[in-house]
């Protein structure tokens, strides 16, 4: 789900109160459509025997952006531009969105 | 409207740092206490002349009491402003104001950091994020280290070309005696430094030093009678554009570029004219983008900019004199010895690693990750017609 203001139509990320820069308050709740793109990536070097992750920031298709981790692919092999999709795992105790690559 | 800003009224006439590596035993007010009268005595003062006082620490966000009562002083005049390192930078804007204004006559701007020995790691005083935290980023480097991929993407810019920031600033801190690393650092040596967020390794970071620095600030009128190379505040402007790096507008184009377009113009100065720049180097991708915001190079050409020396000793544009953040010292917020080394390349007192004839000097902080960004420019008794 992504936040919506209903007077202007763009869509909001992180959730807040009011839209950004007009302070609109007729959000929405709408799905999204899950679909977004890398627009950049890091790999978390860890030592050993811990292994490295991947941290990258995802623009989604509904046009905001978002910090998240790519998954089933190796950290190192996640590029700027690859399309991604979400899903919704379960991490520490609590749901977490996570992307992988559409094949 | 265009905004003002009172060219050449005011003047940095003191500039010290104190205690730059591993001080144990001192706290942070210790430490900026030491800075502050060291500053002070250079043109014969004592705290108890000082009656505006701006100073922010990690370790205590009331700061500006603490240290007002620690310095025994009652200022009419204080400041706190607490967006980062690029702090001070604002801070010394609004006390030109001030100053300007008459609401009080010496400001003192303040730092102090033990958190290399009392922590051995950045100090953060700010609150996880709920949106980043799950996704376990490696905070402040992750962020710089995706704006760095992005560069890179979009650039070509290359691990190499990062590389030579950190030689630089490596080739600068060998002559100053003040500076945490000075052991040649060769590529070799920082292509086979251990990784930590790619494309990131340690000597892509700056260091975790302890540190202190202070400055003094006046009106001209005076300044001229204390300090005949006093470094006059020219310009000064801020930026600020997200907290989080997932909400920086473009990760290759920071604040400074407006903040840089506004400074430049109220000091009435073009890049080419500038001597020395003192950046907020936090890590090396940095130096890139805000040269690149600062119009020194055009967008994208930061990487090849740098590349052969040209911001090492001896090349075209000094950059990071002291050393740097990557190699002469990094307590928490470095602002302000980005101040005082651009003050002092201006007095004409930086010894072996002083640059000559610097009538501008660029002093630049950066706040959050790549969030708050801050440009002075200082100038010399030649820029304001009192040579």
């Amino acid at each position: 789900m992504l936040q919506r203001c209903k007077s202007s139509g763009a869509f909001i990320f992180y959730p807040r109160v009011a839209a950004p820069g007009t302070g609109s308050t007729d959000l929405e709740w709408v799905q999204a459509s899950g679909l977004g793109t890398v627009y950049a990536t890091t790999v978390i070097r860890q030592r050993p025997p811990k292994a490295d992750y991947n941290l990258a920031l995802i623009d989604l298709a509904e046009g905001v952006r978002m910090m998240s981790r790519v998954e089933n692919a190796p950290p190192q092999s996640v590029r700027i531009g690859m399309r991604v999709k979400a899903k919704i795992i379960r991490e520490d105790g609590g749901p977490l969105v996570v992307f992988e690559p559409v094949m | 409207m265009q905004d003002a800003f009172p060219r050449g009224r005011t003047a940095i006439v003191a500039a010290a740092t104190f205690g730059i590596g591993t001080t144990p035993g001192f706290s942070s007010f210790d430490l900026a206490a030491h800075a502050s009268i060291k500053a002070l005595a250079q043109v014969g003062l004592q705290p108890k002349d000082v009656d505006g006082l701006a100073i922010v620490v990690m370790d205590e966000t009331l700061s500006t009491l603490n240290f007002a009562e620690y310095l025994g002083i009652q200022p009419r005049f204080m400041d706190n402003t607490r967006t980062g390192g690029s702090s001070f930078q604002i801070q010394a804007s609004i006390a030109a104001l001030a100053l300007e204004a008459g609401q009080c006559d010496v400001v003192l701007i303040a730092y102090g950091s033990d958190q290399r020995s009392a922590a051995g790691k950045l100090i953060s005083t700010s609150r996880p994020s709920p949106w980043e935290t799950p996704y376990k980023p490696l905070r402040p480097i992750s962020s710089y280290a995706l704006a760095a991929a992005r560069h890179m993407h979009q650039y070509g810019t290359t691990k190499r070309q990062l590389g030579e920031v950190a030689l630089a600033a490596r080739k600068w801190a060998r002559l100053n005696p003040e500076a945490t690393m000075r052991d040649e650092l060769t590529m070799e040596d920082y292509l086979a430094a251990r990784m930590v967020a790619d494309p990131f390794g340690i000597r892509d970071c700056c260091l975790v030093t302890d540190g202190a620095a202070a400055v003094v600030i006046m009106r001209a009128d005076r300044a001229r009678e204390l300090n005949p190379r006093a470094a006059y505040l020219l310009g000064a402007a801020h930026e600020t554009t997200h907290r989080e790096i997932a909400l920086m507008p473009d990760l290759t184009v920071t604040g400074t570029a407006a903040a840089a377009r506004r400074a430049f113009a109220q000091a009435r100065i073009e890049p080419p004219q500038v001597d020395v720049v003192e950046l907020y180097d936090a890590f090396t991708i940095n130096t890139i983008l805000f040269l690149e915001d600062m119009g020194f190079c055009p967008r994208g050409e930061g990487g090849r900019f740098v590349a052969d020396g040209a911001i090492a000793p001896g090349g075209v544009l000094p950059v990071n004199t002291n050393g740097g953040g990557l190699s002469c010292t990094h307590p928490g917020m470095y602002g302000l010895f980005t101040m005082v080394e651009a003050s002092q390349q201006i007095m004409g007192v930086c010894g072996e690693r002083q640059v000559a004839g610097v009538d501008i000097a660029v002093s630049h902080g950066n706040g959050g990750e790549l969030s708050s960004e801050a440009v002075l420019v200082l100038g010399s008794p030649n820029t304001v017609g009192h040579s």
